[in-house]
Formats: C-alpha cells, structure tokens, sequence
C-alpha cells in the first residue's frame, strides 16, 4: 500500500492535568474548532476550559423515549383491541390503566436506546482507526501524559502558527501527524 | 484510622471561603419572621374558630392544613437523614435550612391537639356507632382513640427528638469545628432512616387511611411519604432563594439545579407510587378497596383526581425536565410554588371525599386554616433561624459543598 503522505494535524504532550487545562484555554480562546484534547482521567473543569458545548444527546433521550412509550401503547392497544380481543375480568378491551406498565418499560427502553445510540451517534463512533494511533508517545494518554490535538481541517489551522502557539501554551513536545500511505505502517515499525 | 475517616478530616483542613456576611445570622428573619408568622397564625387560628361552624368541616380543613406543615417539615428531617446517610457533600449549604424547618415539629405537635379534640367528627371508628359495624369491630383493637393518642405522641415525639438532636449536634459543629461530629451523626443516621420509615407508615396509616376505616393499602404511607419529599424539596428551593441575601454565592446554581432535580426525581416518583396503588385496586376490584376510588372518580371529585394527574405529574414532569428551568431561579421558583399547592391538593384530595363524598365544596375554613398553620410553621422557623448561622459554617464537607458543580 502506497500512496501520498497527508498531514492530519498536530499532537502536543503536556505533564499534568493543570498545564493541560491552561493550554485548553489558550486554544479554545485561539479560535480552533477542529481540536481534543486527551487525558488518562477526567479531568474537572476541562469541559469549560475547552468551550465544549452542551451535548445535544437528551433530545435523543426525549425523542426515542416518547417514541417507546407511544409504540408500546400502540402496540398493547392493537393486540388487545383488534389482533387478539380477549375480554378480561369483565373489562373493557381497552383497559389502559393495565397497559401502563408495559407503556412506561417500553418508554425507558427507548429512552436508553437513545442515550447509547445518540452518543454514538455524536462520537462518530465505533471508529476502529484513528490517526493519532499512529504516534508512539501518544499511547501514554492512558497512562501519565496529557495531549491536545488540533487537526490540520481546522479553518484556523497552520503548521507553522499552530505549532508556535502550542509551544507557547507549554506543550513539551509538538508532533506532527500524517496519515495515508505507509505513514502509519512507518511509524509502528 | 478508619476508612471511612479519611475524607472528612482531610476536608477538614481545605481552606473554607464563605462569601462575605454569609456565617451572620438572618437578623432580617429573625426580627420579622417570628412576629409576622405567629401574629398571621394566631389571627388566622382564631378566624378559623370563628368560621368554624358545623364541627366537621373545621376538623377536616384543618386536619389537611396541619398535615402539610407536617409533611414539609417530615420531608426536613428526611433530608437531613438523607444527608448525614449517604455522605452528602453537595447540600451541606442548603442543609441548615432542612434541620430548622425539621425543628419546627415541636410545635407541629402540640398543634395536633384540635385533631385530637375533632377525633369523632373526622374518624368514623371513633364514634359509638362503629361498636355496630363488623369490620370497626373486629379493628377495634388497633383503632382506640386511646392507643391512637399514645401512637400520635409516640411518633410526633420521635420526630421531634431526631430533628432536635440533628439540629443541635450541627450547631454545635458550628462553635467546635469536631468532625467527629459528622461521622456521628452518620451513624445515628442509618437507625434514624429505619425509624423514620416505621414511624412514617404508622402516622399515614393513623390520620389519613383510617379516615376510611374500611379501606386500606399497604403502600399509602410511602404515598404520604412521596408528597412530602416534593413539599419538602419545593420548600428548600423557596428558603435558599430568600436566603440569597444573606449566603450570598454560597448557595449557586449548581446548588438549586440539584435540588431541582431532586424536585423531579420525586414528582415522579410520587406518580409512580400513586399510580401503582391505583393499578392494583382497579385490577383487583374488590369492593372494600374500589370504594375509595369510587369516591374520587364519580361524580364531584373526578375533576379534582385528573387536575391531580395532570397537575401533580404530566405538567410539571415536562416542565421541570429541561436543564434550563431548573438553573433558572425564576423558572425554577415558579415550579416549586406549584408542586407545593399541587401538595396541599394531594393532601385535600386524601382527607375531604371521606368527609363529603358526594363533591368540592370550598370553605374559607380552608384557606385560615392553611394561612394559620404556615404563619406558625413560619414563625417557628424564624425563631429557630435568627441567632445562628445559615450554612453549617464549620462542617468538613463546607468546602465540597461550596465549591460543587455539575458535570
């Protein structure tokens, strides 16, 4: 497998969670909106240091949640009304206080559906590769080291800028990342 | 050292910075509120003994009435259990406010007394003809108007005790600083919970179910229970916003989202409960047990049972489900005041259809009785909040809780 070399971006490493959440600052302030940053454990107030916005997940929640409990419902209305009537204690086909049970389970069903599927969804995941993999060092975010990395699809992007205002931000090391062609294979080798 | 010892002594030595002025007592409260809510209470009272009329209305408005100042201020000590229980960091700010409104039960319980003295307008088993009824009878030995008061001064005089000692040791933590403190009340939490629920159950049992002698259900007392905690949780959001003036940004909106969301959590569990002692009733539809509902859902009271529905779950569940409402304050007060009159008409919608079955009959007698038992219930708090500080100011947790955020 051959082919051109592309850069992908910029990884920079940092030592601790409060230089990490310094630098978080600096590129959020910068303007850049195609970056991440990576910790070995939650790190407080990185959200905010980051200017990342409220996930959108819960509308999934509400949507497929009210979708499971209308469907379930519908679902007990058709069976008991017209696919299988069956009169039970004397009550009416229809008798809806029996059938909010179901109702409510289905309603929390579709809701979990929708909190897993949401965020999939929103994570762009299952991702089997990602570019960063590609870096030796950066298999110590799972371990003691602190990375922020900006893609070179950032509008604001520039190799040279972007990897003079990561220094300045107090990144001990500043890598450039390139995907395509054998870039990868190379770098595990 | 203990495991569990760790967390508050370390605690203990991060540096604690109150807003400015918030460690003062509420002098504004404690001129004001102690006169305004004892005089308005008395007033009322006495407006009600002069409304009073027919003896049975007095006795049932005022058994509702009495009951919501209770249930906010068993819903106190429920959340200063709940808080000692688990550990709480978060509403340590907020956790003052629970133990003087759980304070006030003292004075809830010598308010029991006109219950007391309407015993047989408002409990037909009291009455001499229930020796003629089978079923009366065969209860009798649990339904006696002497064991009943014995059960009453048992279970007000428990309540007492436990908000009583809660309250004390926290303000004795204010003068000491003692972590020691902290783990204590932790492990008295615990039994207090267990007591608390037995204590609960019999006291829901006793004044509401057995208004209805012959109807019963096992899971009334967590229904009162249920109502409570939204009264309770309704109550704190109103308290620490007037509070603002005094704590300050100790008390952000962070501390009210929780507590909003604790308000939620609740409001839905209340459906759940509701709704599951209905479900069995209906599904079984034993006359004994239907006859309840019977009253609720005819003809006169069926309005107020779906105003309830709609009003005490499918309303305020959509409203309070969204971040923005909760963080807000004036959304946010806005759904505390509604779950709180949503409460008094639970409470009306328990008592009443057992004393008129056949409709809604609004009575000034219920709107004095409400004003007189809140005025008390607000003046005793008064007296309670004036002298001493609002936030546990040397508690371990002070520093978790002021500096708490949700992720």
């Amino acid at each position: 497998m051959s082919g051109e070399r592309k850069l992908w971006g910029l990884l920079a490493e940092f030592t601790g969670p409060d230089r990490l959440a310094e630098a978080c600052r600096g590129v959020r302030d910068a303007g850049y909106a195609r970056w991440d940053a990576h910790t070995p454990f939650p790190v407080h107030g990185l959200e905010a240091a980051m200017g990342v916005r409220r996930s959108p997940v819960g509308w999934f929640v509400l949507g497929l949640g009210l979708a499971g409990a209308a469907g379930g419902m519908l679902l007990q209305w058709w069976t008991a009304t017209t696919a299988y009537p069956l009169v039970i204690s004397g009550k009416p086909l229809f008798s809806w206080p029996a059938f909010v049970p179901i109702m409510f389970e289905c309603g929390v069903l579709g809701g979990a559906a929708g909190a897993v599927l949401g965020f999939l969804l929103l994570s762009r995941l299952p991702r089997p590769f990602h570019p960063l993999f590609a870096s030796e060092r950066f298999e110590r975010f799972s371990d003691d080291r602190f990375f922020i990395s900006i893609e070179a699809a950032d509008p604001r992007f520039d190799r040279a800028a972007t990897e003079e205002l990561l220094g300045r931000l107090g990144a001990e090391h500043v890598e450039a990342i390139e995907t395509g062609g054998s870039a990868t294979a190379a770098a595990r080798a | 050292m203990r495991p569990d010892a760790k967390p508050e002594t370390s605690a203990a030595h991060q540096e604690v910075s109150l807003p400015a002025g918030a460690a003062e007592p509420p002098r504004a409260w404690g001129r004001k509120l102690p006169a305004v809510g004892f005089g308005l209470g008395a007033v009322a009272l006495g407006a009600s003994v002069l409304f009073a009329g027919e003896g049975a209305r007095f006795y049932g408005s005022y058994l509702v009435a009495w009951l919501f100042a209770v249930s906010i201020a068993l819903g106190g000590l429920f959340f200063v259990l709940l808080h000692h229980g688990a550990r709480a960091g978060w509403s340590t700010v907020v956790r003052r406010l629970a133990e003087h409104l759980a304070a006030t039960m003292p004075l809830l319980a010598v308010l029991f007394v006109p219950v007391a003295l309407g015993l047989g307008e408002l409990y037909p088993w009291a009455r001499p003809e229930a020796a003629g009824d089978e079923l009366l009878a065969a209860k009798s030995a649990w339904l006696d108007p002497g064991f009943f008061f014995v059960r009453a001064a048992v279970v007000l005089g428990i309540w007492s005790l436990l908000a009583w000692w809660f309250r004390r040791r926290s303000l004795a933590q204010d003068a000491s600083g003692d972590p020691a403190i902290s783990r204590r009340l932790k492990g008295l939490a615990a039994p207090g919970l267990i007591v608390f629920g037995l204590t609960l159950t019999v006291a829901a049992f006793d004044w509401i179910m057995s208004l209805d002698p012959h109807w019963y259900s096992t899971i009334f007392g967590v229904y009162f229970f249920a109502g409570s905690v939204v009264a309770v949780f309704a109550t704190l959001i109103l308290l620490a916003l007037a509070a603002r003036p005094v704590v300050g940004e100790a008390v952000t909106a962070e501390h009210f989202h929780d507590l909003g969301k604790l308000l939620f959590a609740f409001v839905v569990f209340w459906a759940y409960i509701a709704f599951s002692q209905f479900m069995l009733i209906w599904y079984g539809n034993i006359p004994e047990e239907t006859l309840w509902y019977a009253h609720r859902t005819g003809p006169g009271w069926e309005g107020v049972t779906v105003a309830l529905a709609v009003g005490h779950f499918v309303l305020p569940f959509f409203f309070l489900l969204s971040r923005a409402v909760k963080r807000r304050a004036a959304t946010l007060v806005a759904g505390a005041v509604w779950m709180l009159a949503m409460h008094y008409l639970d409470l009306y919608w328990l008592v009443m259809p057992n004393l008129d079955p056949h409709g809604v009959h609004p009575h000034a007698l219920d709107l004095t009785t409400l004003v007189a038992m809140v005025g008390f219930g607000a003046g005793a708090f008064g007296l309670l909040a004036r002298r001493r500080a609002l936030v546990p100011v040397r508690d371990p947790r002070l520093a978790e809780s002021l500096s708490f955020e949700n992720v």
